[in-house]
Formats: C-alpha cells, sequence, structure tokens
C-alpha cells in the first residue's frame, strides 16, 4: 500500500480562521485610498484589491472575513485611519 | 485572467497578529514560483502544513527540526543532475532554534559545500513554537522560560551570535538582516540574493505576539522600532563586505521606546544596568554598521 504524503497547495483554506476573530475590521469604503498598505502587513493573508471604485477615484481593499483573524494589523498601519476594529457580533 | 502566484495561503493557524508568517509571506513570494523549499520544525512550520493540508504555493518539504539544510543540498544535487538547477532555485528554512542551535552543525557543512542555495532564518529570538525557551537569538536580559527573570538571574545571561558574521566567515556571497516593518525591504532583498550563485543568509526579524508580549497589532510597529533603535541593524552583506545599511533616525529613539512594548522586557525598564547593557549593544551596533 502506498502512503500519500504530499498534500496539494494552498489547501489550508479548508480551515476558516475567521472564527477566531473577535474584533472585526471594517474599511470606510470613502476613506481608503487603495494604497495596499493593509494589504501588506495582513499576515493571513486576507485583504485584496475589491476593484470598486470610491467617490475619489481609489480602488478600495476588501476583507475576506472567512480568514480575518481580527489582529487589528491593518487598522493600526493604515496611513489614512480608513479602518475601524469593532466588537464582532456572533 | 490567470490566477495570481500566492506563496502562503490563509487558513493558516499561526497566532492573530503572527509577525514570523507576516516575514515569510513576503520572502516567499518574492522568491516567485520557481522554487522548492524546505521548512525546519517550527511555528513557520506547525501552522502551514498540518496533515492533509498546506498554506503554501510552491513545492514545500518539511523533514526534521535539524535538517533543513541537508535536506535542501540534497534537492540542489537532484536538480544538478537533471540540468535543472538555472530554472529552479533552492531555499532552505528555519526559526532561530533551528539555524542558531539545532540545525547550525547542518547548515555550516551546507555553506562550506558552497551548495547555490538561500538559507532563510525567521528570528523571533526564542524557541516559540514549544513555549518560549531561550535560544542562541535570545537577547541579553529578554525573560523566557527557561531564562525567567527573579532574584538571582535577570532574564537571559548569554549575548546574541552574531549569525550574519558567521554566514559571511563560511563565504556566503549574500548576507542581510531585514524586518516585517518594511517589506518590500525583505521582498528586495530575497530577490537580489536569488540573482547570486552559492551559498546565501537572510536573517528576518519576526515579532511574536506571545513570546514577546505585545498586542496583537504591533509586529509592524515592533519591527520598524527594533531597527530605529540601533537593536537590530539591517544590512547586507556581499562577498563577506558590508555594503549598505539602513539609517536610523536622528536623534535616535532610545531602546526602552521599543523594550517598553513587550512584557519580556519588563524587568530590564526597573533595572537601569540592565537597560545600560542593552542600549550599550544599540550604540554599538551603530557605530559597527554605521547606521
Ligand atoms: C530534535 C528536536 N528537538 C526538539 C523538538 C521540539 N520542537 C519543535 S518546534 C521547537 C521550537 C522551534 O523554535 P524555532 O526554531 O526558534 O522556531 P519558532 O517556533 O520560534 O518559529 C522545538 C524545540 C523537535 N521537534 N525536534
Ligand atoms: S485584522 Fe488582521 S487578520 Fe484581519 S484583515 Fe486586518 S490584518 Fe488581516
Ligand atoms: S507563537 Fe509567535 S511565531 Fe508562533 S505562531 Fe504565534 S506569534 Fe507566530
Ligand atoms: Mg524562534
Amino acid at each position: 500500500m502506498k502512503n500519500k504524503i504530499s498534500v496539494a497547495a494552498g489547501t489550508s483554506k479548508n480551515n476558516k480562521t475567521g472564527a477566531w476573530r473577535s474584533y472585526r475590521p471594517e474599511i470606510d469604503f470613502e476613506k481608503c485610498t487603495g494604497c495596499g498598505i493593509c494589504e501588506s502587513v495582513c499576515p493571513e493573508p486576507c485583504i485584496s484589491n475589491s476593484h470598486k471604485i470610491n467617490k475619489m477615484g481609489k480602488e478600495v481593499r476588501q476583507i475576506d472575513y472567512d480568514y480575518c483573524k481580527g489582529c487589528g494589523l491593518c487598522a493600526a498601519e493604515c496611513p489614512f485611519k480608513a479602518i475601524s476594529m469593532k466588537i464582532e457580533k456572533k | 485572467m490567470t490566477k495570481q502566484y500566492q506563496a502562503l495561503s490563509p487558513g493558516h493557524t499561526a497566532c492573530a497578529g503572527c509577525g514570523e508568517l507576516l516575514a515569510m509571506r513576503h520572502a516567499l513570494q518574492a522568491a516567485g514560483p520557481d522554487v522548492i523549499v524546505t521548512g525546519a520544525t517550527g511555528c513557520s512550520e506547525v501552522t502551514t502544513s498540518g496533515y492533509p493540508d498546506s498554506s503554501f504555493g510552491m513545492p514545500w518539504i518539511h523533514s526534521l527540526f535539524e535538517n533543513s539544510s541537508s535536506v535542501a543540498s540534497g534537492i540542489a544535487a537532484a536538480l544538478r543532475y537533471q540540468k535543472k538547477q538555472d530554472k529552479i532555485k533552492v531555499i532552505a528554512t528555519g526559526g532561530d532554534g533551528a539555524t542558531f542551535d539545532i540545525g547550525f552543525g547542518a547548515l555550516s557543512a551546507m555553506w562550506s559545500r558552497g551548495d547555490d542555495i538561500l538559507y532563510i532564518c525567521y528570528d523571533n529570538e526564542a524557541y516559540m513554537n514549544t513555549g518560549v525557551q531561550a535560544s542562541g537569538a535570545t537577547l541579553p536580559g529578554t525573560s523566557t522560560t527557561t531564562s525567567p527573570s527573579g532574584a538571582v538571574e535577570q532574564g537571559n545571561m548569554m549575548p546574541k551570535k552574531d549569525m550574519p558574521a558567521i554566514a559571511m566567515a563560511h563565504g556566503c556571497v549574500y548576507v542581510a538582516t531585514a524586518s516585517p516593518g518594511y517589506p518590500i525591504d525583505i521582498q528586495n532583498k530575497v530577490k537580489k540574493a536569488l540573482t547570486m550563485k552559492g551559498p546565501k543568509y537572510i536573517q528576518l526579524l519576526s515579532p511574536c505576539v506571545p513570546g514577546w508580549g505585545f498586542s496583537t497589532d504591533q509586529a509592524v510597529k515592533l519591527g520598524k522600532l527594533a531597527h530605529q533603535t540601533g537593536l537590530y541593524p539591517i544590512f547586507e552583506a556581499v562577498n563577506g563586505q558590508i555594503t549598505s545599511a539602513m539609517k536610523v533616525p536622528k536623534p535616535t529613539p532610545s531602546v526602552s521606546a521599543y523594550l517598553e512594548l513587550q512584557k519580556r522586557f519588563k524587568h530590564v525598564l526597573k533595572n537601569p544596568q540592565l537597560l545600560a547593557t542593552i542600549q550599550a549593544i544599540a550604540d554599538a551596533n551603530i557605530v559597527k554598521y554605521g547606521l
């Protein structure tokens, strides 16, 4: 019998670590300048470009709450204070 | 539209706010998909490769705590045999415990053989995955579970091993340090390293939430302060010569700006002699590296 010791790439996505979260980051659609700093500091990573354009004409970032653990790094590092941490209601 | 290559996928089980996974993600993303990576036992492995899942986007192999370098050497030899060594690069990785202590013999041998491998160390300055035991990378004065601060001793008594200097002494063609306070710098250094043939070493400071004792949103700030105080010099060296160093701000913040955000140094702030010892390390770095 052969033992399968290799696994497919990126399959950790099966674990919805968003369940860990007690604070929920929320991006203010109109404040976001699309700089991408939040995206670069998220350890999961679970922030991406939504390609949705706000009134400033900027591409707003979006958070995948299936994986966000609510660490707050994105909110702490956003230079425009466009992300706020709200208590998660579950 | 082709799906973008993702070196690290979410769903891993690292602590919220982990600086090690953040540093690793930027390093491996910069390396691109044409790599084979070996990982030593430790948080970077335990949190990402719980069978039957993997967070990695490239072929990534874990064997033991102590042999990440040896496995990488075997892979590099196989690629040479297949004449694929120019197309596929090999990266060996490990935590500071794996690098500075437990896998050090194998790493030294890999460098001595001159294998064309980039070794990346995730330096969170202790054995975190097993509950914060002091390693050869732990700074003097740090409180860990094996070097607690008490009436007799005030945290770790040993100096931090100078691994970058040890790498240079082995003839590594490229040696660099970086921190997740500056993600683009991590990416640039990995890309640069992979253009060079021969043994290479990059050491990434990796702020650890429970091991250092800080709130979950501070890893990037600490990654910057470690550099700005001079305590974690960020530099690169080519063929044993330091070629660039990231300048610290003038006036330079005192080390307490960095220490006061972390429980592992709580006792240091009440001990002027110990605080002076740590400040002296930062001051010496500023002189040595021309920060
Ligand atoms: C030979 C051996 N000794 C001890 C262990 C137990 N162990 C597993 S992970 C770990 C700590 C790893 O520390 P480090 O390399 O610094 O990585 P970190 O978890 O801090 O990222 C230890 C001691 C082991 N797996 N193998
Ligand atoms: S709170 Fe943390 S995990 Fe969630 S999106 Fe922000 S940086 Fe990522
Ligand atoms: S213990 Fe430290 S290094 Fe390990 S996953 Fe948690 S924050 Fe990351
Ligand atoms: Mg460690």
